[in-house]
């Protein structure tokens, strides 16, 4: 078996769920004939016809409007929104629609779409090609957010999410799109939504992240290893609902952790996070959390786009405030 | 050089005073014409009686339907079952042949989900976020197209939402994939405190569709026979592959927006009365009376009737028991996550405290 990466996983996904449910359809800019900007829908449209993978007039909140009435019908709509940067004509409809159709209408409609967006820096793209804002689509009851970080997390979470009966923001790091590769078999099978993962397990410390960011997160716990400190490693995965019971376990074990991301720090979902250790683990706690996010800046252009993302000194020099703390 | 010309029909049956501006339409019978005023009647009364109850604190603001009960009984009328509705917030002429009986009406604006329940189940419910339902209602029918249904959708919105956004997009999609969806626009010429005039300078509202790539028309919405005739039609249209339609439905709201409203901070008098000669109800009496078909007897026999059924309603509605506070958490996803157990446990423990 070949080895595919995160971006080919992607498409393999679509692939398998188009050729297995009529109901699914793929909507969105360019994302046809083209293939999408990053090919995530390459060679789609010639297999499945232009009626399941629709080039899209140039309307954000209009794809948003026409995934869920779709879902609605009972089809079960993938639309992609070019870079998360471009989503937010989108917000209202999510917002006001798609999180909240089974609700108002007390269970009578329902909408099974993804919204699919990569998202975050570190590809040298123009201004609004590279933030990071899940805690804005995090913060809205009633969708899921959820963020793949390998290729098999990424064929896996988003057969999930299509089989999904309520909406989800599917949000893809596009920064290792292409950076790994892994074998990924073609056998439909998904993985469980509402999870984290436990990439690495270890007694001493646990980093906590998140889509592109755990690249750094990884390597720093290779680093931190070399140094005879024993680390656990958790790909959150499920930005909402988050599977707090897998963090708390690891705080009980290890009492120290640094969350990584890349967005923002106030309001991040780092602080979510910080606040459920707080309530439920507190006790286990050893030294104060530490997080490693981007700045309350906007996100600078290329140029400086690497001091934003958290690097790996940062995060080994946060994880050994906390080790060092008394 | 000319490179694109257009030209919007405006279609009227019966003028304001009762007398017929053309042949009426084959389609309708001396016994749906009656139908029809009795339809506008019930739904007068009914909203009358919404209104009271607002004002002593038994609902929530509501948004009145007062000289534009033409429009939303006509898209009653016209739709067939099958059709699919995606209203805005003032179709409660529609919503009630459609199977949203006047006490989920009630329901809904009384602050109650349940109130969205609809025998149409696949109808959506009433959507306060303005024009957003243009976009949704072109993924309806975008299903409706995919799956090769002969069936239609149709989508209502102010004039005051058609400066929106989504409506332009809603607009383009439909034109553009040739999509089966009947937008009905009712401009009543105030959004909120914002006139007709102030709103956009495009000498009618129909010719926005002309930017989408169809045709677009205007009514007078204040002719029940005219709104009826142009959305069977629409409709029909749009059932058959011949894609989308605009219709600028010209009526005037002789109500505040809603009951939080006081339109007397900015509707001139003179206008207000002037638009109570021309309203709808008055010139189909006008007509069926000429026509022998209606009397004074029968007048009065029809009011009582719609008075006894929206009493009946509203004592349904009165008597509704409240939800359990589970409701607020247990419709949110398929099954509540399992990680958010311990809110909806709070819930349970704290939740039967009415906070009132």
């Amino acid at each position: 078996m070949s080895k595919i990466t995160l971006l080919e996983a992607v498409t393999q996904a679509l692939g398998y769920e188009l050729a297995h449910d009529e109901n699914v359809v793929l909507l969105g800019e360019d994302i046809g004939l083209n293939g999408g900007v990053f090919r995530a829908t390459d060679g789609l449209q010639a297999r499945f016809g232009a009626n399941r993978v629709m080039d899209t007039p140039l309307a954000e909140s209009m794809i948003a409007g026409l995934a869920i009435g779709m879902a609605a019908q009972g089809l079960k709509p993938v639309a992609e929104f070019q870079f998360m940067g471009f989503s937010y004509p989108a917000l209202d409809n999510i917002l006001n629609h798609a999180a909240r159709l089974r609700n108002r209408t007390r269970g009578r409609l329902h909408c099974p779409a993804v919204f699919r967006a990569p998202y975050g820096g570190g590809i040298h793209a123009p201004e609004h090609h590279s933030e990071s804002t899940e805690a804005i689509y995090a913060h809205i009851p009633g969708l899921q957010v959820v963020i793949p970080s390998s290729p098999a997390r990424a064929y896996g979470l988003l057969l999930a999410a299509i089989r999904s009966s309520d909406p989800v923001l599917f949000l893809e790091p596009k920064r290792i799109y292409r950076l790994v590769k892994q074998e990924v078999p073609d056998n439909g099978e998904a993985l469980p939504l509402e999870k984290a993962f436990v990439l690495r397990e270890g007694s001493d410390i646990t980093l906590i992240s998140w889509g592109a960011s755990l690249h750094e997160t990884q390597q720093a716990a290779d680093a931190l290893a070399q140094e005879g400190i024993s680390v656990e490693v958790i790909d959150i995965a499920s930005i909402k609902p988050l599977d707090t019971e897998t963090i708390i376990r690891s705080l009980n074990k290890t009492g120290r952790c640094v969350i990584v991301h890349e967005a923002a720090k106030s309001g991040g979902i780092g602080a979510e996070i910080a606040a459920q250790i707080a309530e439920k683990a507190l006790l286990s706690l050893l030294a104060p959390i530490q997080r490693v996010t981007g700045y309350d800046a906007t996100m600078p252009y290329f140029k400086l786009e690497y001091s934003y993302i958290p690097s790996v000194a940062r995060i080994v020099h946060a994880a050994k405030l906390s080790l060092e703390f008394a | 050089m000319s490179v694109a010309t257009f030209s919007i029909d405006y279609h009227q049956y019966l003028k304001p005073d009762g007398t017929l501006a053309q042949a009426l339409p084959t389609e309708l019978s001396p016994e749906d014409l009656l139908a029809l005023y009795r339809l506008m009647h019930l739904l007068r009364t009914f909203d009358n009686r919404a209104i009271n109850l607002q004002r002593v604190g038994k609902l929530g603001t509501y948004p009145g339907t007062l000289g534009q009960e033409a429009i939303g009984v006509a898209i009653g009328y016209a739709m067939k079952k099958e059709d699919v509705l995606v209203p805005y917030y003032r179709d409660s002429g529609a919503q009630f042949q459609r199977g949203m009986p006047f006490h989920r009406i009630l329901q809904y604006w009384g602050g109650d989900e349940r109130g969205s329940d609809c025998d149409n189940a696949e109808d959506f419910p009433t959507c306060v976020p303005i024009a957003s339902q243009s976009v949704i209602a072109t993924g309806v029918a975008t299903a409706i197209q995919y799956r090769k249904q002969e069936r239609a959708v149709l989508t209502t919105i102010g004039e005051g939402g058609t400066s929106e956004g989504d409506f332009y997009e809603a607009l383009n999609v439909a034109g553009a994939w040739n999509l089966p969806i009947v937008f009905v626009v009712n401009n009543n010429q105030w959004a909120i405190s914002v006139s007709r005039e102030q709103q956009t300078s495009t000498q009618t509202i129909a010719q926005k569709a002309i930017a989408g790539g169809f045709s677009g028309e205007q009514v007078d919405g204040n002719d029940v026979i005219a709104v009826y005739e142009r959305i069977r039609v629409a409709l029909e249209k749009a059932r058959s592959g011949g894609g989308p339609t605009l219709i600028e439905a010209i009526t005037y709201r002789l109500c505040d927006h809603t009951t939080a409203d006081d339109a007397n901070r900015y509707r001139p008098k003179a206008e207000l009365e002037a638009a109570w000669l021309k309203e709808p109800l008055l010139r189909l009496r006008a007509y069926l009376n000429a026509h022998q078909a209606w009397d004074d007897i029968k007048e009065e026999q029809l009011l009582q009737e719609c008075r006894q059924s929206v009493d009946k309603e509203v004592d349904t509605y009165l008597n509704v028991k409240p939800a359990p506070v589970t409701d607020i958490v247990d419709y949110m996803y398929a099954r509540w996550p399992h990680n958010l157990k311990d809110q909806r446990d709070t819930l349970l423990q704290f939740g039967e405290t009415h906070h009132e």
